[in-house]
């Protein structure tokens, strides 16, 4: 705990350890979510600006207009001009953000056509992903926590990926546009991999949709965001992106050992 | 507290048979502080249990029932209760009144509520364990999947309703009908105005609730299916009935804290407020609001696109008369006479941190970022800022105010600096930190966590106690005031007061205004 | 308020308008949300859902001009045993045509069973063009024990479908009801 505490600290100092004290998004790895990080960097720093500019009104109020200092109280209360100012001018701001947000929303929406469709089901604790667009019987697995139990009731050394490892991760080809379909099987969950910028609910008996097109071969974690019973902390997402001859002879051989894998 | 050789009964029965408001005031105070506390203590637990990463004080299931019962019990224990309390206390005396319009409905409004939370906290006592669905109750996390105890929580919700709507009904019926001659609307202070307000968003939204919590109830035990997708029901629409009780809800929430802050700003700047009418006029246009961006909270469900750019511009829309509230009080304290009493400090508190709260409201509210904000750490920090530093702190500050008044002793202002100040800086170690690790990827409602999000845990579970810890000291503050506080006998306690609660004796007598008083002048110019 | 009065007592007559409005509100959740909410995922597609009628097909020209693949996804929801998939996961269709698909159920247990399958379509903005002129999902299936069935669907997509949208995925998830339908039958 200690050396926690230390590493805390040194965490402030230096800024460069960001991965272990990650104060911000992530703009991730997707066109979609650097998008969506630069949009929440712009929001953000409209707010750090308005509120400097409030603040420093209040605490030069508070510096200069003390009682103990002597400083009699002006008796105004009213002023429409003020008043319709401090209405449109927000106004306004608001309108310069909603540009952004909305075209940004647009391309989250965007429906082109995608060249492979998995269907993703939560399920009380783990994911199942299904890979559609294949002719005969889909390429279907669960993906369970592998984090021991040993870890999480602290008798082992916690390692790395601590709660954010599967036994089976999704494994999808880059520079390829896949929709998601995701829904569940009990309650509803909800599908999140921050680094691609994903989150959609799955709800037992409806289908929601998603995409993504991950550009970096990489490893990308993630976790159900939609409380879902006891082990709603339990059931991570891990993504890994490969070329796309890699997938392809993944898919091969997963195709190859298909057994016994029916629905439920 | 009030005197006891003028009017109330002895013993137990004046509590339990009492209709004066000022008695059912102190009474719904102290049963929200109570409730306060057990709620706080059910936060200390699941701090506790995020102290480190790994699981090891609790069970992940025991662990939901606190998260539960944690958010269930300082909504609709702790925070309502306590301003139905202040309302009790203030509103006939702010408007002239002897006391409210239906005393003896006040008197069952407040005695229904303890039943209910215990019949609520019992429930962790039963079977399969308390409710463990989150203070949302999603369906069918609530409804298929719950435990038996699930029954007792709806039957806890519909009766903490009925309080609700009849403590409601009975402040818009005072302010409506037993102002004093000459206190017009536009007269009324500005608790009184936001209080309207309110009750008039509760008469509207807790029948809604109601209406939710009776359908989960059929599906449970009649075989309905509003909720089910077998029966040709929707989970989704559970959560847009919810939210259409639950947003404005919240405003429900803070809009007595923004009444609060109107009437104690002007009091330490010694200067009137600032634009009261506009006060007015946001206030009616945040209620107004509320009921038209409840979808906000489902950005991820899987609207329509139409659906979403809608409900994205309608929240963006409440900065706008957000801020007129946040500008007008700054503007009120420029170029006052400001000192610094405890309730100032909790006033000023409340400023910076609900507008920062405020501004993270802001940043949920665009759609596209919410994807990766919903349901993190984001928003829990996002909403602590303003339920806990917005209505909370408001209403610390509210009994600091006020409490010389209702009981002519005054409090120990060291005691309530230190308080002021330990709880501020508990509160940012607490909360702050937890903006860091939602926007690094960190869900809510999760018992464990990946190791990167270990240090800013700590650090926040390090605050919660400290904040934890400062409440005890309100609380000893408070009681000793009560027993051994300096008298004080000044009609106005403080010398910036205005309003017609200062024209009575300290401490206030248990009748008041037997006789209406004169409205001096107008309170637009307070 | 107006000068109507339900009292003459100007506190009790508010406290009973206010009485009024509440239990206005909460008739209002079941009279209006729950009816207002259908008929806008109806008009709008929210959650894919489709008419739970049987379409009567408007005789119209078939559009050869494009194509849209409809992709049968099958879910069975928690506890659901049966064996159910679809014998054709993908088919190219051309708007405006009459289209039929069989999906296979089987039921492993020793116990009859009633299932009931609940559509949805995505994108959602689809749905409205989806129309289905006979489908097993309007009504519920009971198969005996260890028995199995086909379960037809017909279908027509909308001439009208918007052209961006050239994949339509239909999902069953398929619910165990034969509790509801036993309990309903107990309760007559």
């Amino acid at each position: 705990m200690r050396k926690r505490v230390a590493g805390l600290i040194l965490a402030f100092l230096s800024p460069m350890s960001v991965a272990q004290n990650q104060v911000n998004m992530s703009p991730g790895v997707t066109e979609i979510g650097a998008d969506i990080f630069e949009l929440h960097m712009l929001i953000m720093w409209i707010c750090v600006v308005i509120g400097i500019a409030v603040f420093a009104v209040m605490f030069y109020s508070i510096y200069a207009h003390r009682k103990s200092k002597g400083h009699q109280a002006a008796q105004f209360h009213e002023s429409t001009k003020v008043e319709v100012a401090w209405t449109v001018v927000p106004f306004l701001i608001l309108i310069a953000m909603a540009v952004p947000a909305t075209s940004t929303l647009l391309e989250v929406y965007d429906n082109d056509e995608a060249e492979l469709d998995i269907l993703i089901t939560g399920y009380q604790w783990k994911w199942k992903y299904e890979y559609l667009d294949e002719s005969g019987e889909p390429v279907a697995f669960f993906s369970n926590l592998a984090t021991p139990q040993e870890e999480i009731y602290n008798t082992d050394q916690k390692g790395d990926n601590y709660l954010l490892e599967v036994d089976e991760p999704l494994v999808l080809p880059t520079n390829t546009k896949v929709r998601f379909l995701v829904t569940a099987n009990d309650v509803i969950h909800s599908w999140w991999v921050p680094e691609i910028a994903v989150k959609r609910d799955a709800i037992p008996g409806f289908i929601n949709e998603a995409w993504t097109r991950v550009p970096e071969e990489g490893i990308y974690r993630g976790q159900c965001t939609e409380l879902c019973g006891a082990y709603h902390g339990f059931m991570p997402v891990e993504v890994h992106a490969v070329s796309r001859p890699e997938f392809d002879a993944w898919m091969a051989a997963k195709r190859g050992d298909l057994t016994g894998m029916t629905n439920g | 507290m009030g005197d006891h050789h003028h009017g109330p009964a002895q013993g137990i029965s004046r509590w339990l048979f009492t209709t004066n408001h000022k008695d059912i005031g102190t009474m719904y105070l102290w049963f929200s502080f109570a409730m306060f506390l057990l709620g706080g203590f059910f936060a200390m637990v699941i701090r506790a249990e995020l102290f480190q990463p790994g699981m090891q004080l609790v069970e992940p299931g025991f662990f939901n029932q606190m998260t539960t019962l944690h958010g269930l019990v300082m909504v609709f224990g702790a925070i309502m209760p306590s301003f139905v309390g202040l309302a009790n206390w203030l509103i006939p005396m702010m408007i002239g009144a002897p006391d409210m319009a239906l005393p003896r409905m006040n008197n069952w409004s407040f005695w229904i509520l303890p039943p209910a939370f215990l019949m609520l906290a019992s429930t962790l006592f039963m079977e399969g364990g308390a409710p463990a669905f989150g203070w949302t109750f999603y369906a069918p996390l609530s409804t298929t999947y719950a435990a038996p105890s699930v029954t007792f929580f709806i039957f806890a919700i519909h009766v903490l309703g009925v309080s609700s709507i009849m403590g409601s009904i009975n402040i818009i019926a005072t302010v409506m009908n037993m102002r004093a001659p000459g206190m017009t609307y536009m007269k009324m202070p500005l608790f009184v105005w936001t209080w309207l307000i309110t009750a008039f968003l509760l008469v509207a939204v807790m029948p809604v609730l109601a209406g939710a919590v009776t359908m989960m109830l059929m599906d449970i035990h009649f075989g309905t299916s509003f909720f089910s997708a077998a029966g040709g029901g929707d989970p989704v629409l559970f959560q847009h009935i919810f939210w259409f009780f639950g947003h404005p809800e919240v405003y429900i929430i803070i809009l007595p804290a923004f009444g609060v802050v109107s009437q104690i700003i002007p009091a330490f700047s010694r200067k009137p407020l600032f634009g009261y009418a506009s006060m007015v006029y946001a206030t009616a246009s945040i209620a107004f609001l509320s009921f038209v961006v409840w979808a906000h909270h489902m950005y991820t469900v899987g609207m329509p696109i139409a659906g979403e750019l809608f409900f994205m511009y309608a929240t963006m829309l409440i900065a706008v008369p957000t801020g007129v509230k946040v500008f007008n009080w700054i503007s009120t304290m420029w170029r006052g006479a400001l000192s610094f009493e405890t309730p100032m400090l909790f006033c000023i508190g409340f400023l910076i941190l609900f507008t920062l709260g405020g501004f993270t409201g802001l940043m949920l509210s665009i759609a596209p970022a919410d994807f990766q904000y919903h349901d993190t750490y984001f928003v829990v920090a996002h909403f602590h800022y303003v339920m806990v530093a917005g209505a909370v702190f408001s209403m610390t500050a509210a009994i600091y105010y006020w409490l010389p008044k209702w009981c002519g002793r005054m409090y120990n202002e060291t005691m309530g600096k230190t308080h002021f100040w330990i709880s501020f800086i508990g509160f940012n170690i607490t909360f702050f930190p937890q903006h860091f690790v939602g926007l690094a990827g960190m869900p809510r409602r999760i018992p464990d966590y990946a190791l990167q999000f270990a240090d800013f845990n700590m650090m926040s579970s390090i605050g919660a106690f400290i904040y934890g810890a400062s409440q005890l000291l309100f609380l000893y503050n408070v009681v000793a005031t009560i027993v051994a506080g300096k008298s004080v006998s000044d009609e106005k306690v403080w010398d910036g007061a205005e309003g017609l609660e200062w024209t009575v004796p300290t401490p206030a007598p248990y009748h008041t205004f037997e006789e209406p008083p004169l409205v001096p002048k107008p309170v637009g110019t307070i | 308020m107006s000068s109507f009065r339900l009292s003459r007592i100007p506190a009790i007559d508010t406290a009973l308008k206010l009485v009024t409005i509440s239990a206005v509100m909460f008739a209002f959740v079941f009279v209006v949300m729950v009816p207002l909410y259908n008929v806008l995922c109806d008009a709008l597609g929210i959650n894919g859902k489709t008419s739970s009628q049987v379409y009567t097909a408007v005789p119209a020209a078939v559009d050869e001009s494009r194509e849209v693949t409809v992709q049968f996804v099958v879910i069975n929801n928690d506890g659901m045993p049966w064996s159910f998939a679809p014998t054709t996961r993908v088919m190219r269709v051309h708007p405006g045509a009459a289209n039929g698909v069989v999906f296979t159920a089987s039921n492993p247990t020793d116990q009859s069973m009633v299932a009931q399958a609940i559509p949805s379509i995505s994108p959602s903005r689809a749905a409205a063009y989806f129309h289905k002129t006979e489908c097993f999902c309007f009504e519920q299936q009971a198969l005996a024990a260890r028995d199995g069935a086909e379960m037809p669907l017909q279908f027509i997509v909308d001439q009208g479908l918007p052209r961006d949208i050239r994949t339509i995925t239909l999902s069953y998830t398929l619910f165990d009801v034969t509790d509801t339908v036993t309990d309903g039958l107990a309760a007559r």
